[in-house]
């Protein structure tokens, strides 16, 4: 012991140095190393959320360029059955306005023949009675004049000439 | 101290026991406030983003952390930060203390050395492992609860446990001896060439060289010790406070 620590065993010393040294770790922590981690561990946590609310951002961003992409495929469905509905549509309206178009000729064609008819049917009838009132009156001249055949023959022929200028 | 130096020593009270070194007492003190204003100046503007000595001071709080990450749990580990930044700056600076230069007073009782490293004093070098060893149980208490405390004496199996308690006894004194012993041999060495150097303008010249080389190598020697000091205070804290052994 006298050669490791002289004369004189100076526990003093010991005592010292260790409250001294306590009373430093106490001051460092109050005044120096205590505000720096406060700081170091306050910037973890802020690093630490930004990370997190990166994270966060880059997954909503994620998910609405999703929303965005099922939206558009939807609008371009929508569009390709819109334009699709409505080219059948016009193709159907045009089969219609050309039936219909058919149809009214048809019809009409229809109605002018029995128009028509109708009209050689009257005229028949009227031809019919002329012919029979002419009968009448040619025999009636013929009756009447008592003429030989050839002036007979003149005669229808006159006749027929005044009823062919009457009809 | 023995052939080199005589201790200028007081009794406080005139009690026997209460002996100071007052060269030691002033050493001490030195080395506290030093570590204390460096520290004290180098955290005046704390911000967010860092700059300057706050990025030293992070660096030395990471550099710590890392030490105590390698020893222990960091859920036990958070308490020692402060603990390990003092050690390892208090150590560190009483060993570069008596780098560059020694005062020295003469006496009629013979050279009193006021100015040298303290820890080139056996005294206190046992003293500061015997307060890590006392805070390795005071924290194991702690943290552990004393039944896990007093149930680690016995582990793995019972009969180590009178092994156990001479390992806190060998622990202390290889810890304070280590350094003193280190920070002792670059005083004597770093005495013998100043005194060589001072006996003739020759021996001046030839001291020159390898005293600068003992100071380079003093400053590797304090540097690493304060560095072992500090991690050997961590694996003995780590093995009284970790749950896993």
């Amino acid at each position: 012991m006298e050669a490791l620590f002289g004369e004189t065993f100076t526990f003093g010393d010991a005592i010292f140095q260790i409250l001294g040294f306590l009373v430093l770790m106490w001051l460092l922590k109050r005044y120096a190393l205590g505000p720096v981690m406060d700081m170091m561990e306050k910037r973890e946590n802020h690093i630490a959320e930004q990370i997190s609310s990166a994270e966060k951002n880059r997954q909503d961003a994620e998910k609405y360029l999703e929303e965005q992409r099922e939206a558009i495929q939807q609008a371009r469905l929508e569009a390709k059955e819109i334009v699709e509905n409505t080219r059948r549509m016009s193709e159907q309206q045009a089969e219609e306005l050309k039936a219909e178009a058919k149809r009214e000729a048809d019809r009409r064609i229809e109605a002018a023949i029995a128009q028509i008819n109708q009209e050689k049917e009257q005229a028949i009838s009227a031809l019919r009675e002329q012919v029979s009132t002419l009968s009448i009156l040619v025999a009636s001249k013929v009756i009447e004049r008592e003429l030989d055949e050839q002036e007979q023959e003149k005669l229808i022929q006159e006749t027929l000439k005044e009823v062919g200028e009457e009809l | 101290m023995g052939d080199y130096y005589t201790d200028p020593v007081v009794y406080l009270f005139g009690i026997e026991w209460l002996a100071f070194n007052l060269a030691n007492i002033f050493m001490v003190t030195v080395s506290l406030t030093i570590v204390f204003f460096v520290l004290f100046f180098m955290s005046r503007t704390i911000k967010m983003y860092p700059s300057g000595a706050q990025n030293a001071l992070e660096y030395l709080i990471q550099f710590i952390k890392n030490i105590i990450s390698s020893a222990m749990d960091w859920k036990q580990g958070q308490h020692f930060v402060v603990l390990g930044v003092t050690i390892i700056l208090y150590v560190f600076v009483s060993n570069m203390a008596g780098i560059p230069f020694e005062f020295a007073q003469w006496t009629d009782e013979g050279k009193i050395v006021w100015w040298k490293s303290p820890t080139a004093d056996p005294m206190l070098t046992l003293s500061l492992a015997a307060m890590v060893i006392l805070m390795t149980h005071y924290y194991g208490l702690k943290l552990k609860g004393p039944k896990e405390y007093g149930k680690d004496y016995f582990r793995p199996v019972f009969f180590l446990f009178p092994f156990k308690i001479i390992e806190d006894f060998s622990n202390t004194i290889t810890l304070g001896m280590r350094l003193y012993g280190n920070v002792y041999a670059k005083e004597v060495l770093m005495v013998m060439l100043v005194g060589l150097g001072t006996t003739s303008v020759l021996w001046g010249i030839g001291a020159f060289v390898p005293m600068v080389v003992w100071q380079v190598f003093g400053t590797f020697i304090g540097a690493l010790q304060a560095f072992i000091f500090c991690m050997l205070t961590m694996v003995y804290m780590s093995h009284k406070v970790s749950e896993d052994h």
